[in-house]
């Protein structure tokens, strides 16, 4: 037979003070625990969210990021000319040829401190092609003119960025035209001009980067075999959604490291917690646990009762850990992203998923920490333990 | 001091709790040491390089070159006493995440302009500048490959296309923390080579003739291109390694902040425990009380009992760092050269240990001292 539940949430409130420390600790460990999960998750999605499955990015052979790469003209227009390339209303190739750098420009901190940003030039066809990115501010860029947009979480971190405001860079002044949104992801760390403006004051008649929209999704594989076997082109075409996603690797690695890291220390500690409350617990009930025995409760029973019991209040600190983690999810932050050199922006992404792992994990630490004092209860000796 | 047997013999009644107890201090101590030992090891990072070095790259980003003319213009320029120039070459080895610094330098003046950081054999020197396919390749880098002497080691070029086969002909040792036993290096000239029309340095570094003539020496280069078409950011090294430090944004509030965490979650664990065993030991205080113990030296009993505990976990957890990372020769793939456990982060580590014990151990102390025997022993368990 089993032991209710609501004895072992009693014989919880017995112990307030002790309760609420193991509870608390095992919510410290899941608060860290699911805010560094949400930090490498929100980098990890801005980056994400910058590609589309139904894009291509074509690079340089061998090019592992948009800034070791390199496409002249002609080959971008052998690229432009691929027959798996869509259509736009106007019966034109969804192909944006583009320039990819980053530029030192002043921060918003003041002192001179510069900050290396990616500024992109497109042309007005790239807003088909990546679908999502709009203007939120002011508005598009002119063609033929020195002006840029901005993306919005790149904008407040730099000085001179507001709409109408110039901001100088590559020697040169440029009209801030607009703010542009572009679904959370990493074009919102970017500066995009017009290509044709950018290229000669960046890196010469090159592009680093051509983008095309497929006719479908699946005919990725006939397009990259078409271009990579073309003796013209020496290129790599990748699916754009996950040449992004690979460019976040390095960081992503060091932030689930770090996770695992210190989470795992930190869960091996609460632990450490939650086995001396349930020790004591065990010790301070050897005569309620003798009683329950003489009753006829079966020692699995009394075990499951005691894990319960550990897992229960494990729960309490996991919920509490996720409340406590939960107002970070949005909080914008940025560092660098190691694939371009240049600032990434980006916001804490806490998930239904990470809660539920924190909670998981809690759960675990609860079971891992219950188990040995409860097998000791359901052990005991009954005549002794009534003595 | 003849109270210990008694503090002691306290202790040990409950091994399993005092050791888990113990062990969970010293596991958040070693947390906090790396932690804050990841913060000033950036931190160092931004202070190391020297101030009688000068860096000078592109105004304009660091991915674009300069030219090459510019090596006899800056050696011109008075206060500059010698001049080399680098690539990043960024290649990579088998598998993408074979992650090292790999760059390309003018070797003789780039092995003369850092003579004061690193010791290689004049053998395998005069070898390595002989050889035009030749690299050097710092000892942890060498010993984390298994590599050896001779051997050769094909680069996958990402910025300059192409397979690059090196040999290794020297393996240098750092003797200074700024600079990275991660990293490869050879010829300039191999790279110039093979694509002459593009390659250029991508920076030079200068020598000064007296470290306090920078400010002037920075001014005076900026100035001279700033109408260029290749303007230049020049400054010490200090400041140029600063600035890579800065661009992690704001790593160190996340980890001082997890920091906190740590520590306060270890306070609840022994504060925790520390109240079991007190709790438990009501009636023995009454027995003290009776036989004749102060409530004075009750109160330093159960402190000193914190104490033992929380400065065992100390030594543990701050030893263990201070020991461990160094013989594992950790440096987050390189990203952290030269991380090392400070003696000011030990130092703040004890301190909290001293306030952990304080804070564990004031209300048992506390109530231990102020329980009158006969209450005490009135209390059943």
């Amino acid at each position: 037979m089993k032991i209710p539940l609501v004895y072992n949430v009693r014989s919880l409130a017995r112990r307030p003070v002790s309760s609420a420390m193991t509870a608390l600790g095992v919510a410290l460990v899941v608060g860290v625990f699911i805010a560094m999960l949400a930090l490498a998750n929100g980098f990890k999605m801005a980056l994400v969210r910058t590609g589309s499955p139904g894009n291509v990015l074509v690079l340089r052979k061998g090019a592992d990021s948009e800034l070791s790469s390199g496409i002249s003209r002609d080959n971008a227009a052998i690229i432009g000319a691929l027959p798996e390339i869509a259509t736009g209303g106007d019966g034109q190739p969804l192909v944006s040829p583009e320039v990819f750098v980053p530029m030192n420009l002043e921060s918003a901190a003041g002192g001179g401190e510069a900050q290396l940003v990616v500024t992109r030039g497109v042309t007005t066809r790239a807003f088909e092609v990546r679908q999502g990115v709009r203007i939120v501010h002011g508005r598009m860029f002119a063609p033929g003119r020195d002006e840029v947009i901005i993306g919005v979480a790149i904008a407040p971190r730099l000085a001179h960025s507001d709409v109408g405001d110039t901001i100088h860079f590559a020697g040169r002044g440029w009209l801030v035209a607009g703010h542009f949104a572009a679904g959370g992801s990493s074009f919102e760390s970017e500066i995009w001009g017009e290509n044709e403006q950018l290229m000669p004051v960046l890196r010469g008649q090159v592009f680093q980067v051509v983008s095309f929209r497929l006719k479908s999704a699946g005919a990725f594989d006939a397009a990259k075999r078409t271009l990579e076997d073309d003796p013209r082109l020496q290129v790599d075409a990748h699916r754009e959604s996950e040449f992004y996603a690979s460019q976040s690797l390095v960081l992503r690695t060091i932030l689930n490291f770090l996770a695992v890291f210190i989470t795992g220390i930190m869960a091996v500690g609460a632990v450490f917690g939650a086995v001396n409350t349930m020790y004591a617990a065990v010790a301070s009930r050897t005569g309620e646990i003798a009683v329950l025995l003489t009753l006829g409760f079966r020692p699995r029973s009394v075990l499951a009762s005691f894990l319960a019991e550990a897992a229960f209040l494990a729960l309490v600190g996991g919920a509490l850990g996720c409340l406590v983690a939960l107002p970070i999810n949005g909080i914008v932050t940025s560092t660098t992203n190691w694939s371009s050199f240049s600032m990434i922006a980006f916001s804490f992404l806490v998930t239904p998923r990470i809660l539920i792992e924190g909670i998981v994990f809690s759960v675990v630490m609860g079971l891992v920490g219950g188990f040995f004092p409860a097998r000791r209860a359901s052990r005991m000796p009954v005549v002794q333990a009534i003595r | 001091m003849k109270y210990f047997p008694l503090v002691w013999a306290n202790l040990t009644r409950h091994k399993r709790r005092t050791v888990l107890t113990t062990l969970s201090v010293a596991l958040a101590l070693f947390l906090f040491a790396s932690l804050r030992s990841v913060v000033t090891t950036l931190r160092a990072g931004a202070e190391v390089g020297s101030e009688s070095r000068m860096i000078v790259q592109s105004a304009k980003a660091i991915v674009f070159f300069l030219p090459m003319n510019y090596r006899e213009r800056l050696l011109a320029v008075p206060g500059v006493k010698a001049v080399t120039w680098a690539d990043w070459f960024g290649g990579v080895y088998q598998d993408p995440k074979n992650f090292f610094a790999s760059f390309a330098a003018d070797a003789e003046s780039y092995l003369d302009m850092y003579r004061t950081d690193f010791t290689l054999p004049a053998d395998q020197r005069a070898a390595f500048i002989q050889e035009r396919t030749a690299c050097i390749v710092g000892q942890h880098l060498l010993e984390k490959y298994g590599w050896h002497l001779g051997q050769n080691v094909t680069l996958q070029g990402t910025i300059f296309q192409g397979d690059w086969t090196l040999t290794i002909r020297g393996v240098y040792h750092a003797t200074t923390p700024a600079f990275s036993e991660d990293a490869l290096m050879f010829h300039y000239e191999m790279v110039y080579e093979r694509y002459p029309r593009w390659v250029q340095p991508g920076w030079y570094v200068l020598e000064l003739t007296n470290p306090s003539l920078a400010p002037q020496v920075a001014a005076a280069i900026d100035s001279e291109f700033k109408n260029s078409s290749d303007p230049t950011k020049t400054g010490t090294e200090r400041a140029f390694n600063a600035g890579f430090v800065t661009m992690w944004g704001n790593v160190s509030f996340l980890m001082n902040t997890i920091g906190m965490a740590v520590v306060f979650a270890i306070l609840l664990v022994a504060a925790n425990s520390m109240m079991l065993s007190a709790r438990e030991r009501t009636n023995e205080v009454g027995v003290l009380k009776t036989v004749g113990f102060g409530d004075r030296l009750l109160f330093g009993l159960v402190m000193a009992e914190a104490g033992t505990i929380a400065l065992m976990g100390a030594v543990l957890g701050l030893g263990g760092a201070k020991l461990l990372y160094p013989a594992i020769h950790f440096s987050a793939m390189g990203f952290l050269p030269g991380f090392a456990v400070t003696a000011g982060t030990l130092a703040l580590g004890f301190a909290i240990a001293v306030a952990l014990a304080l804070a564990s151990g004031l209300v048992p102390a506390w109530n231990a001292a102020r329980l009158s025997a006969v209450q005490a022993l009135r209390h059943v368990e």
